[in-house]
């Protein structure tokens, strides 16, 4: 039989490679000559993608293989969803340590991209919470390890993008909780200053806590946005029942390419910011609606159109108090690059993973439609800005970061490239980001 | 219900199981590979099945061990009440037409062999007064097309056995579901272009335990497929002929 290959993209749909892909049961079997593992494809650029090589996609390896009702601790297959374990655990008390923004991710995903969630501040990245990993590294040979018996290893995987090897199990602490509802609060903020004081504060208090901005808004009103926070609610604050896991409508074809244009977001965004009432107010919030809130529309990249948009993801140190980020958002608002869904959160230490994105400071995620030469232009001017003032993207989101740019920005680059020689030293593991960002110079 | 699967390690039969595990229902596995067993019945457990869930090793190549394994599965369930057939062979045409051994392997055990496996269920269902007998079959044996000509043979003399099935011991308690599935993302189609209706195991497990519940004697899944078929059926020979699904 001759090999089909398939049209293989993120969330984003920029780039698009045309591969073989494999789906499998048995990750341990299937890992063997596989270039790259992928879950379910929601990095947003070309994370995902196999360069040199069939992908393995992990989706269907995903069994739970043990949980200590006790404890919390649960290992499972790599390809186990995010959204499988929240149909689950929640109810027994357990909740993910930390939670990305949509949870059709799986536990192999949250580990390569070391996730981060509103809850930073205080959880960190999912990483820290990994206890074990099972793994094929690149010479082939499959490994159990930890923080203690293969640091290096361990800590160059928690992000390291799925490069440094085929996760096969995942064994991670959850977090008790008495109640999986959210007592959460939203806080209309009118400009950049307000909303940087009120997401502090929201982070001071909260263990959850991000701000909603509206880019399309200029001058005084720059920076205008929601502030949400909020914890897991008492017992006495939640619901009899516990939240139940809804089914969610569908984008069901993909639009034409003009849908999200500056017109559409600029009416989105005047319509969602006073959708918040001026007044803030304290309330049950559903964890779904408090987590997920993209999730509530299935295929919402179809919006965008074949065309597909770009994320971009970026962190700076902010001991100004925040002035970078207010010239990146004026950089957004000059060069018309609007986005419809962007959000500042405040980081807090960076954790184990080596090269893993956040840093202390606040983070900035935007998203554009992709307009080839033009989002190319804006992505550059944001990169010029997030390097002079020491900051670094996110690689799970990027597509368009120009390889000179990142290097500047991630002098962690290079240790980490040497731990991955080291495990795989005839680089049988690639994907689309390395050869673009990743991969020493030939 | 007290159900012994063979074949939910994997792919449709995994997603069966699991929707009965989260009702707590008391489930016996069986199939070929220990350690697979022993890694879904555990994966049951903790999604909600009553605990423990057993296993035992039943091969459908191997039908003089099919006894046994029944019997295992009613000392574990003290008597199971329903039996789940989802194992099966699987390749495309080309390969069959010229592997002789895989071919004999897959008609014996997707047709004769099956039915071995059900008159085991059967006559243990009949002597204690009736209960479910569900065998995933195959849309590829309700009409005979190019791509599918041997499989879709062992499919169709197997939809035809568990008809007559029903219609013979209906009477006697005995419920027999046929589950009809198209074309379904699983480890078995991986590497096939997917046609346009094509289902997931967990649209297909969704279906097939509300049939199991209600006693629908055919389920198509996914649902879309019933219409499909009806259309297939009504194709002249001389369409068929040219046709390339």
């Amino acid at each position: 039989m001759s090999v089909p290959t398939k049209e293989i993209y993120g969330w984003g749909r920029v780039p698009v490679v045309r591969a073989e892909e494999r789906e499998a049961e048995d990750l341990e079997a299937a890992s063997a000559d596989a270039s790259l593992s992928r879950g379910l494809g929601r990095s947003y650029g070309d994370a995902s993608l196999p360069a040199r090589g069939p992908a393995l996609c992990t989706r269907r390896a995903d069994r739970i293989l043990s949980f200590d009702p006790d404890t919390g601790v649960l290992r499972a297959e790599a390809g186990l969803s995010l959204r499988a374990l929240n149909e689950i655990f929640p109810a027994r008390g357990w909740a993910t340590p930390v939670s990305p923004g949509t949870q059709y991710v799986t536990l192999g995903g949250m580990v390569a991209s070391d996730v981060h969630g509103k809850n930073h501040h205080v959880a960190g990245c999912f990483g820290e919470h990994v206890r074990a990993l099972r793994m094929r590294v690149g010479d082939g040979r499959v490994l159990e390890i930890d923080d203690a018996t293969e640091p290096e290893l361990f800590r160059a995987t928690l992000g390291g993008m799925g490069l440094t090897g085929h996760l096969l199990e995942v064994e991670v602490q959850l977090e008790r909780i008495a109640s999986y509802w959210i007592w959460g609060r939203n806080e209309r903020v009118s400009d950049f200053d307000e909303l940087i004081g009120a997401l502090r504060a929201a982070s001071a208090r909260s263990p959850f806590a991000a701000a909603w901005v509206d880019t399309t808004a200029r001058g005084a009103s720059l920076g205008r946005g929601i502030v949400t926070s909020g914890r897991y609610a008492e017992l006495r604050e939640a619901p009899a029942a516990p939240p139940r896991l809804r089914e969610r409508i569908a984008v069901p074809f993909d639009l034409p390419g003009w849908f999200v244009a500056p017109w559409s977001i600029q009416l989105f965004n005047f319509l969602w910011y006073h959708a918040h009432a001026a007044r803030t107010g304290e309330r049950i919030v559903h964890p779904q609606a408090f987590f997920y809130p993209l999730d509530g529309v299935r295929h919402w990249n179809r919006l965008y159109g074949r065309r597909g948009m770009v994320q971009y993801q970026c962190v700076v140190p902010t001991q100004d108090g925040g002035g970078i980020l207010r010239r990146l958002l004026e950089v957004v608002s000059r060069m018309g690059g609007a986005s419809p869904v962007s959000v500042i959160k405040d980081c807090g230490e960076q954790g184990r993973g080596m090269i893993s994105f956040p840093m202390p400071g606040m983070s900035l995620a935007l998203d554009f439609p992709y307009r080839a030469g033009h989002t190319q232009a804006v992505v550059d001017a944001l990169n010029e800005l997030v390097l002079g003032a020491g900051g670094r993207i996110y690689l799970t989101k990027d597509a368009l970061t120009r390889r000179d740019h990142f290097a500047a920005m991630e002098p962690r680059l290079a240790r980490w490239n040497e731990v991955r020689r080291k495990w795989d030293p005839e680089r049988r593991l690639s994907s689309a980001l390395a050869e673009r960002l990743l991969d020493p110079a030939p | 219900m007290k159900a012994v699967l063979l074949g939910a390690t994997r792919g449709m039969g995994r997603a069966v199981a699991r929707v009965l595990a989260a009702r707590g229902e008391r489930l016996f596995l069986l199939g070929r590979n220990r350690e697979a067993l022993a890694r879904s019945a555990r994966d049951l457990e903790i999604r909600g099945a009553h605990a423990p869930v057993a296993s035992a090793l039943c091969d459908l190549l191997e039908p003089s061990g099919f006894g046994a394994a029944l019997d295992a599965a009613d000392r574990a369930l003290d008597g199971f009440n329903a039996a789940i057939l989802s194992a099966g062979l699987f390749a495309p045409q080309d390969v069959l037409e010229v592997d002789a051994d895989f071919r004999r392997d897959l008609l014996a055990a997707d047709f004769a062999h099956s039915i071995e496996w059900c008159e085991a269920v059967r006559t243990r269902l009949l002597a204690r007064g009736g209960g479910v007998l569900c065998v995933f079959s195959s849309v590829a044996g309700e009409r005979g097309r190019s791509p599918a000509v041997l499989y879709g043979a062992a499919k169709a003399g197997l939809t035809r056995y568990l008809e007559g099935l029903d219609h013979r011991y209906h009477a006697q308690g005995l419920r027999v579901v046929t589950v009809l599935p198209g074309f379904v993302h699983t480890a078995m189609t991986e590497g096939l272009a997917p046609p346009p209706f094509a289902g997931t195991p967990e649209d297909v497990a969704r279906r097939v335990v509300r049939a199991l519940d209600r006693g629908r004697p055919v389920v198509y899944a996914p649902g879309v497929w019933h219409a499909v078929m009806l259309a297939v059926r009504a194709l002249p020979r001389s369409v068929m002929r040219r046709a390339t699904f």
